[in-house]
């Protein structure tokens, strides 16, 4: 049939054989997604147009997790009208206060997620579980409202870009982070707009953690999703989750069409560091000088998860953060909160000097817990640098990896890991 | 006469609408800081029937309605680009801001330049240059979903 796995994924839903690049179909979906910015919208639209109740009461995932725990008083009343919703409608997966993560970290901790299933979420990272084979998108208010009460969406069916990984192991120091941050500056930060990155090869190099991270950014060189094939490291992070209901494993055919085939080599990877204002103006360490920077953010749906919290304590065990620098830490889950406990990385933040945070999407989008002045710059380990991302439209931020702003936080400049840890 | 505010290539939603506006949704506020980060004399000068003229990628990066919405209240007619990232693609038609998607007409404007839309027939004039220009049309699937007035309102039809 000439399909790739996205194709398959979405044939399947929409109850049709086979599905060609720009048709356009209603699908039905296995899981539909809001926060708190994005849900008191789909709430409106729904009251406006009249409509109440919802299609699957465990199929919807509400998660306060942008603006909490609540910056003042509006995000408090948004916060409030969501719960409110969530209560009248029983929705089984309505997460707040000490039990809510950032969502798109959170979701597939709770076996949200699985392999072959359709996830639209009103929050462009949704397309962060494709990491586990799910095709997984992100939409907005009123798509959200639409699914929410039909259980159904529309979609386009996307062409694809095939990326091959290379390599048995990734570098010393070099992340998924880094190699998402390579290919989209190799694709731009459009190249894959209306498409779907369909990942191949050696994909074994890379942990569970590192393909989140990847399909997380998906969105940022404009692509619809990002899908990994199912291998036997996915079955044992879904077991343990105990993912126990079934799930559909599809794979791309031979003959998949693509539009465009990259392929990576991961030993040939370094640590990248998108400078401002967009994430494909990635830079290498030989591409520029001293950077001097004033805080540090080390968290997110892109890189708050637990191999990103050992990593940064990796490089952060036994020094000091720099004078006049803010390292701000956001384990992005209750679930990594407690392994940092437990493994003791919070001992190793601490006694660095760093800010430890509830988890939240906070500064990531310019929301509390770390906003930037005029003229200040910050290397976060999240996943847009747009102007005035974080705060004042003079601030910079600087994205990487949590190696590398670890590193950073400690020598007060953008700093290449090896700098202080062989 | 109308107007035509003029961006580049990637114009993304944290600058159409900034985050720190997202605890509001209503018309009011969400006009007043419309474009604010590129921009800052937008929501001073921009008057219903006028227009936006973006380059490739418009709206790319988070998927917040407000962006669009911010641009409906604003009054803007239509937001003209050469590209559009796909979720502001389908919140603008979900919402029901028109949006033109063509690289001829997007690099026939200039900042000042007066247009018409004619969306019956598909045409946009330049009434400065005088030159004229097709609008692709919308798909027989978006056009129901135009015509029924936004995605909810298709809802209780589907139900028959």
């Amino acid at each position: 049939m000439s399909m790739t796995i996205t194709q398959k994924i979405i044939a399947a839903h929409a109850g049709v054989n086979a599905v060609k690049p720009g048709e356009l179909l209603s699908v039905r979906v296995d899981l539909v997604l809001a926060n708190d910015v994005t849900a008191p919208v789909s709430i409106n639209e729904l009251r406006k147009a009249g409509l109440s109740g919802v299609f699957d009461k465990d199929k919807i995932a509400l998660v306060l997790d942008h603006f909490t725990p609540n910056k003042d008083i509006k995000s408090a009343a948004n916060s409030k009208y969501v719960r409110e919703f969530a209560c009248e409608n029983c929705i089984t997966h309505f997460y707040e206060g000490g039990e809510a993560g950032v969502e798109h970290a959170l979701l597939p901790e709770k076996g949200l997620a699985a392999p072959g299933e359709i996830i639209i979420g009103a929050d462009s990272h949704t397309c962060t579980y494709g990491a586990l084979g799910a095709f997984s998108t992100g939409m907005g208010s009123t798509d959200i409202a639409y699914a929410t009460v039909t259980g159904k969406t529309w979609l386009k069916v996307p062409e694809a870009v095939k990326v091959t990984l290379k390599g048995k192991r990734l570098p010393r120091f070099v992340t998924g982070k880094d190699v998402m941050l390579t290919l989209i500056k190799i694709l731009s930060v459009d190249g894959a707009l209306y498409k779907s990155l369909e990942f191949s090869g050696d994909i074994a190099a890379l942990s569970v953690d590192d393909r989140f991270t990847v399909a997380n950014m998906a969105i940022e060189c404009g692509a619809k999703n990002a899908v990994f094939p199912t291998d036997k490291i996915t079955l044992a992070y879904l077991n343990g989750r105990r993912v126990a209901r079934g799930f559909t494993v599809y794979e791309p055919d031979d003959d998949a069409v693509y539009a465009r085939e990259i392929t990576i080599d991961l030993k040939s990877l370094e640590p990248i560091v998108a400078f401002p204002h967009l994430p494909d103006n990635g830079k290498t360490f030989s591409e520029f000088g001293n950077v001097k920077i004033d805080q540090v953010v080390i968290g997110s749906c892109t890189n708050g998860r637990i191999s990103d919290m050992r990593q940064a304590a990796e490089i952060l065990k036994d020094r000091k953060v720099a004078k006049g620098v803010r390292a701000i830490i956001i384990p992005a889950t209750p679930e990594v909160y407690k392994q940092c406990l437990s493994e003791g990385l919070m001992q190793i933040f601490a006694d660095a000097g760093c800010i430890i945070s509830a988890p939240t999407c906070g500064p990531c989008l310019g929301g509390h817990m770390g906003i930037l002045a005029a003229g200040e710059r910050a290397v976060s380990t999240t996943n847009r640098n747009f102007v005035g991302r974080m705060g004042d439209p003079a601030s910079e931020v600087y994205l990487a990896s949590p190696y590398v702003a670890a590193a950073s936080a400690v020598t007060g400049k953008i700093s290449h890991p090896s700098e202080l840890l062989k | 006469m109308n107007k035509v505010f003029k961006y580049g290539d990637n114009v993304d939603t944290d600058v159409i609408i900034p985050a720190r506006y997202l605890t509001a949704s209503d018309d009011a506020t969400l006009k007043a800081h419309c474009m604010e980060d590129i921009d800052a004399d937008f929501s001073k000068t921009v008057s219903a029937g006028d227009f936006i003229v973006g380059g490739q990628n418009f709206g790319c990066g988070s998927s917040r309605e407000h962006a669009p919405l911010a641009i409906k209240a604003s009054g803007i007619t239509a937001v003209i680009a050469k590209s559009f990232a796909r979720i502001f693609f389908r919140n603008s038609i979900n919402i029901g801001l028109p949006l033109i998607e063509n690289v001829q007409l997007a690099d026939g404007i200039s900042a000042g330049d007066a247009l018409t839309v004619d969306f019956e027939n598909g045409l946009v004039k330049n009434l400065t240059t005088g030159k004229t220009y097709d609008i692709p049309p919308a798909p027989l699937f978006l056009k129901k979903i135009i015509a029924a007035g936004g995605l909810l309102n298709t809802i209780d039809k589907n139900k028959g």
